[in-house]
């Protein structure tokens, strides 16, 4: 309001040599907001035709038309018929919730002693976290394949949820870069009135860390939603344990459907990530800054 | 008194427990047992030592080499055309007056877009018989090439969706533009710099580590492209891969064969475990080189305190 007022005052009256920087700065905050509205077409765009194909009926489909003739709504209620797209979902749910609550069960006390602790090989220990956050899945792909064979859990989800209990790199890393930046006197007081090591975690740094607890809940299930390669690794041939993302790759093909069908489930599966972002757009900015360098 | 000690030297290994077993289990276990694989041939049935076989194979392995020029490729294009967008982006936004929460939220939005759900999208957006960019660009007389299809644009296609999910880096990006000092723009607009300038003599060098540390980690998240271009193939050749029928990686013509996809090709889907286990254990050299480059000009990253 202020900024507003000030400018007013500004431009009501501008001294004469003023007027041509003046149209130049206006000349400069068009240009600006022109590119920003072609980059909001660009980055808008896919997600738009998308959705407007996902309405269109299999006819039209076949054509290259851009709006739908007709709106079929009925499209979303189709693909449930086509595919096993409830029993997909529910696998993926299960997957991704309970990875995320097994991931903040272990990682959170890892963080902490990283981020707080003082004993020898610590900074080792966190370099290792890095390093196993850094390298890709692939390398120890085999034996630990042949590790979940031998338990006959091969054709399940579990050998990707499991090992959640034991702590995921990101997830403590992010976690012990926010830990740090909690200066030790909320702590130390905490200590001072007599609480144990474990109760100053649980009432006085928990609750303010809550920021960077929701960014790495947030991120773990959305990696676990989005995830492609641990499902096809591990789900098996059978439909009944498939994943959303393991459904969506085989959906057109398998299931000899159209580019409207095809659409309307990826837009099934973008429409969960979408809404909680709305909802959770700061925790998300917030986590991404986390990840970089200070 | 004692007793005391010795519960504060055990207290952080009790925490440390479960990343411990972890690392373990699931990272150092394996790597031996990759090792030792890698002299094998093992099918899941039968395990029979070969010596250097496997090594020798891959010095022959054509469709190998071919994954490993892919992800070269990627490596060498993607990566640097990612972060220099990202930083177009993240600088456009930091001077936006009016809107500019609302654009940033725009722009962050398709990194959030689950990868197979974004990599279907681009498939039938590019898709040159249906297709709404074939639409439009025939609409002002342009022949849009077969992105998905055509060997020769493929991994252009590729690199189309990746710049469409630069929101990730964007963000990162903006949090250092706006950490730049004022005054070091205000001297330099005292000594008559402006715009370009100011961009290059002051911009830059502040936030260098932080585009060096986004073209690093984005090499290493390169090292193991698996889904796009797994899903692009997919979808784009239309072969199913349910009971019988064969889908191999790398439709068109192994143009987006990348090295992640021929090491689970090989292991998971021709069992040829031992020689997946040389292309892992190649993997892990590459991406431990990468890692180490991180750590080193990164010390800041892993420092005692924030």
């Amino acid at each position: 309001m202020t900024a507003t007022a000030v400018q007013g005052r500004v431009t009501s009256r501008p001294p004469a040599p003023e007027r041509g920087r003046r149209g130049r700065a206006t000349l400069y905050w068009i240009a600006k907001h022109a590119v920003a509205i072609a980059l909001t077409i660009m980055f808008l765009g896919p997600l738009v035709f998308i959705g407007l194909t996902a309405l269109m009926s299999d006819r039209q489909a076949l054509t290259s038309q851009l709006w739908p003739t007709t709106w079929n709504w009925s499209n979303f209620a189709d693909i449930f018929e086509k595919a096993p797209l409830l029993t997909w979902i529910g696998n993926t749910l299960m997957y991704s919730v309970l990875a995320t609550a097994f991931m903040l069960l272990s990682s959170i006390p890892v963080a902490y002693a990283l981020a707080r602790f003082r004993f020898r090989g610590r900074k080792l220990a966190f370099l290792l976290v890095i390093t196993m956050m850094m390298l890709p899945p692939q390398v120890v792909a085999v034996p630990v394949y042949l590790i979940w064979a031998r338990f006959h859990l091969t054709g399940t989800l579990w050998p990707l949820i499991v090992p959640m209990l034991l702590g995921d790199a990101f997830s403590i890393f992010l976690l012990r870069q926010f830990l740090v930046t909690i200066p030790r006197e909320y702590s130390d007081a905490a200590r001072v009135d007599g609480c144990g090591e474990f109760r100053t975690l649980v009432r006085v740094i928990l609750p303010m860390a809550r920021p960077a607890i929701a960014a790495v809940a947030l991120f773990q299930f959305f990696y676990c939603w989005n995830d492609y390669y641990g499902p096809l690794l591990y789900a098996g041939t059978d439909l009944d344990n498939w994943t959303l993302s393991l459904g969506l790759a085989a959906f057109r093909s398998v299931h000899r459907v159209q580019w409207n069908l095809t659409m309307a489930a990826t837009v099934l599966a973008m429409a969960p990530v979408i809404v909680v972002f709305f909802f959770a757009q700061k925790v998300f900015i917030e986590g991404v800054k986390l990840t970089g360098v200070k | 008194m004692a007793a005391v000690t010795l519960g504060n030297r055990l207290r952080p290994l009790a925490y440390l427990s479960p990343w411990l077993i972890g690392f373990a289990v699931f990272f150092v276990y394996p790597l031996i047992s990759t090792v030792y694989f890698s002299f094998q041939r093992y099918d899941l049935f039968t395990l029979e030592p070969v010596g250097l076989l496997n090594y020798e194979y891959f010095l022959k392995d054509e469709a190998a080499w071919t994954s490993i020029r892919n992800t070269l490729w990627l490596v060498v294009v993607m990566v640097p055309l990612r972060v220099v967008f990202g930083l177009g982006v993240a600088q456009l936004v930091t001077r936006l007056k009016a809107g500019a929460g609302i654009f940033r939220t725009i722009f962050y939005l398709p990194s959030l877009v689950p990868l197979v759900a974004g990599t279907l999208g681009f498939v039938f957006l590019l898709n040159p018989s249906t297709g709404p960019v074939q639409a439009m660009l025939g609409a002002v007389g342009v022949r849009s090439p077969d992105w998905f299809g055509d060997p020769a644009y493929s991994k252009w296609g590729l690199t189309l969706l990746a710049l469409w999910s630069v929101g990730d880096l964007m963000v990162i990006f903006m949090a250092a533009l706006l950490d730049v000092p004022k005054q070091l723009y205000e001297a330099a607009a005292l000594d008559g710099a402006t715009g370009w300038r100011q961009f290059v003599h002051i911009t830059l060098p502040v936030i260098r580590p932080v585009l060096m540390f986004a073209a690093v980690t984005g090499v290493i998240q390169t090292l193991q492209y698996f889904t796009q271009a797994m899903v692009a193939a997919r979808v784009a050749s239309g072969a199913t891969d349910s009971a019988g029928s064969v889908f191999t990686p790398g439709y068109p013509d192994q143009s987006t064969l990348t090295f992640p996809e021929w090491l689970f090709q090989q292991g998971f889907r021709d069992y040829a475990m031992g020689y997946a286990c040389v292309l892992a254990l190649i993997l892990f050299a590459v991406s431990m080189v990468f890692t180490l480059i991180l750590l080193r000009q990164f010390r800041g990253f892993a420092e005692e305190e924030a």
